[in-house]
């Protein structure tokens, strides 16, 4: 069975895929993971978990471009371009 | 695992402009049968060095002269392994399982590098391979860092972080050689000047970059000459400042800071990867033996093997 | 040479000789994930045998490399299990289950030491060995089925008994020599002192 690992380098910092083992079972892979991403003490931390617990997902919808939900969907430059020069604040630049 | 393909002349060539532009793919993604080949033979071949590589080395573990050097050597050669674990788990992931794997380099199917098919004759070895050798392997897994397929990119990462440990070990083992006895002084140059032929031959002869599959689909980052003359920069002043000599009387740096040196022999490198090398038939039949001796361990253990 | 620094011994010298025969298997263990884990097994029994070693080594006015390295096969105070070359899956592992029972009984008795260096070794040692405990019944637990485990078992079981037991540590196998010899073959290359 493959296992796949994640580990967290530091405490506080989040947890990263780093890696798989082929193991027996649970106690194998408790084994073999602890040996490959933290024998040299590199690791603060390990997830373990069956490859086949784990679903993928890869293709995400957005037919109508929902900009909304992003920071690119704010297009503020100009906008704050010509504020700026009503107020007399334009900075060099910008004229 | 499905095994996606992007093998239409217009998707292959969408392909190649993403990887040349530095885009990287998953396992998960659309490959080309030309490209997913080679990664494979290109990853396995590795995998097979990193197994193979171990056989020289470990003799010497049982006759290492201190407990550090002991413990060293064997953490070094565990590293190897592995780095082998890490690898052949990239290329079953692309489609080709570990087992068959290991069928193909021992039936002599698949290669590992020539360097790893070389006798170690004395001590002095060990500090060579861990100085120099690994050194001209540092330079061309530098040069995978940048991948085009991501799962092997990232092993990469972390097999060169544990490398550098292994060349600052094999430093120490030659400066305290070097400062030793002129016994031991001697067990190195003696090992520099049976290593330096299977060295100069270990980035591949010259095929120019732009005509180099492996360099085309971002495989790797770099030619082989470019890997050479990195090692020729980096390690021959190193060589020199302790007084130790290569055997090349052509080796010199030209004005224009590009290294000449005598003209590595092709045919033996060839020679040597096909499995005619003086020591590769004999760890062949090393790993064949452990393996079919613990047939028995994987077929209890692990209910999907062979 | 005292008793407290003679027990140092007998068991860093088990540790050292059984982390070499241990190391053995680096780089062609059944499997490559046990390959990994068996080699820090074995590497942990090295650094074992060189903590004890350096205790031992204070006593006797010497070096741990020079206890470990410099002493003839007769000397070595190791029980004849650890020296068996086991080049098989089936009895390394039932050596490596009777001595991890017989050693997790050992550091008992020496965590309990009057001596608090030796008793916080012990302590500390232990920490580590309890991994190896793990390590050993996990394969124990799968390989107990099988007739030539158990087999194994009961060739080395009587053997074991001598881990425990200083008064059934009579001589040594012959293949102590062997190992010996191998063992010091660079270090006896050079005289006395030579740094490597």
């Amino acid at each position: 069975m493959i296992y796949e690992v994640f580990r967290q380098e530091r405490k506080g910092q989040p947890f990263q895929h780093a890696g798989s083992v082929e193991a027996a079972d649970d106690h194998f892979a408790d084994v073999y993971a602890r040996e490959q991403y933290g024998r040299r003490g590199e690791s603060s931390g390990l997830w373990i978990v069956p490859r086949s617990a784990v679903t993928e997902i890869h293709d995400f919808v957005d037919e109508l471009n929902r900009n909304y939900h992003r920071v690119d969907g704010y297009p503020l430059k100009e906008k704050l371009k010509e504020a700026r020069e009503r107020a007399g604040t334009a900075a060099p630049r910008d004229r | 695992m499905t095994q996606p393909t992007a093998s239409s002349p217009s998707r292959e060539q969408e392909f190649l402009e993403y990887v040349q532009s530095g885009g990287q793919v998953e396992a998960t993604d659309e490959l080309p049968d030309d490209y997913r080949a080679k990664l494979i033979k290109f990853i396995e071949m590795h995998g097979n060095s990193e197994l193979m590589g171990v056989l020289p080395e470990r003799e010497w573990i049982l006759r290492a002269p201190t407990l550090q050097r002991k413990l060293a050597l064997t953490a070094k050669v565990q590293d190897e392994v592995g780095h082998s674990q890490l690898i052949y788990r990239v290329v079953e992931d692309l489609g080709k399982p570990r087992e068959q794997c290991l069928d193909d380099l021992i039936s002599g199917k698949s290669k590992f590098h020539n360097v790893f098919h070389y006798p170690t004759k004395t001590w002095g070895d060990v500090g060579v391979i861990a100085w120099l050798v690994d050194a001209a392997a540092i330079i061309s897994q530098k040069a995978l860092l940048k991948c085009s397929y991501a799962p092997y990119a990232r092993i990469m990462k972390k097999i060169c972080w544990e490398e550098s440990f292994h060349i600052l070990h094999g430093r120490d083992v030659i400066l305290t050689l070097i400062n030793g006895t002129d016994d031991q002084r001697e067990l190195v140059q003696d090992a520099v000047n049976r290593w330096w032929g299977p060295l100069m031959q270990f980035h591949g002869n010259p095929i120019a970059k732009e005509e180099d599959p492996m360099y085309i689909w971002r495989i790797k980052s770099q030619g082989n000459e470019e890997a050479r003359q990195q090692f020729l920069d980096g390690y021959v002043p190193q060589i020199w400042e302790l007084g130790l000599t290569v055997p090349d009387p052509k080796l010199r740096k030209s004005d224009d800071g590009a290294w000449e040196y005598s003209e590595p022999d092709w045919d033996e490198l060839k020679s040597v990867v096909t499995g005619h090398g003086p020591k590769s038939q004999d760890r062949l039949d090393l790993r064949r033996a452990a393996r079919e001796n613990s047939a028995w361990v994987r077929q209890v253990v692990l209910p999907q093997a062979a | 040479m005292n008793e407290q620094v003679r027990q140092l011994l007998e068991i860093a010298d088990d540790e050292l000789i059984l982390g070499w025969r241990d190391s053995e298997w680096t780089g062609i263990a059944p499997l490559l994930e046990e390959d990994v884990a068996f080699s820090s097994i074995a590497q942990n029994e090295i650094g074992h045998a060189r903590a004890l070693y350096e205790l031992a080594a204070r006593e006797l006015g010497t070096t741990a490399d020079e206890l470990a390295f410099d002493r003839s096969p007769e000397e070595y105070l190791c029980a004849p299990i650890v020296e068996l070359r086991l080049m098989d899956w089936e009895r390394t592992i039932a050596r490596h289950y009777l001595y991890e029972e017989a050693d997790a009984v050992r550091l008992e008795r020496l965590k309990q030491s009057d001596d608090p260096e030796i008793a916080g070794l012990a302590a500390k040692i232990d920490r580590e060995e309890a991994y190896h405990r793990i390590h050993a019944q996990m394969w124990f637990d799968r390989l107990q089925a099988e007739p030539r485990f158990t087999a194994a078992l009961e060739e080395l079981r009587p053997q074991a008994a001598a881990l425990l037991d200083s008064s059934q540590r009579n001589g040594h196998t012959p293949e102590l020599t062997t190992l010996w010899e191998e063992m010091t073959v660079v270090r006896r290359s050079q005289p006395a002192g030579t740094k490597w």
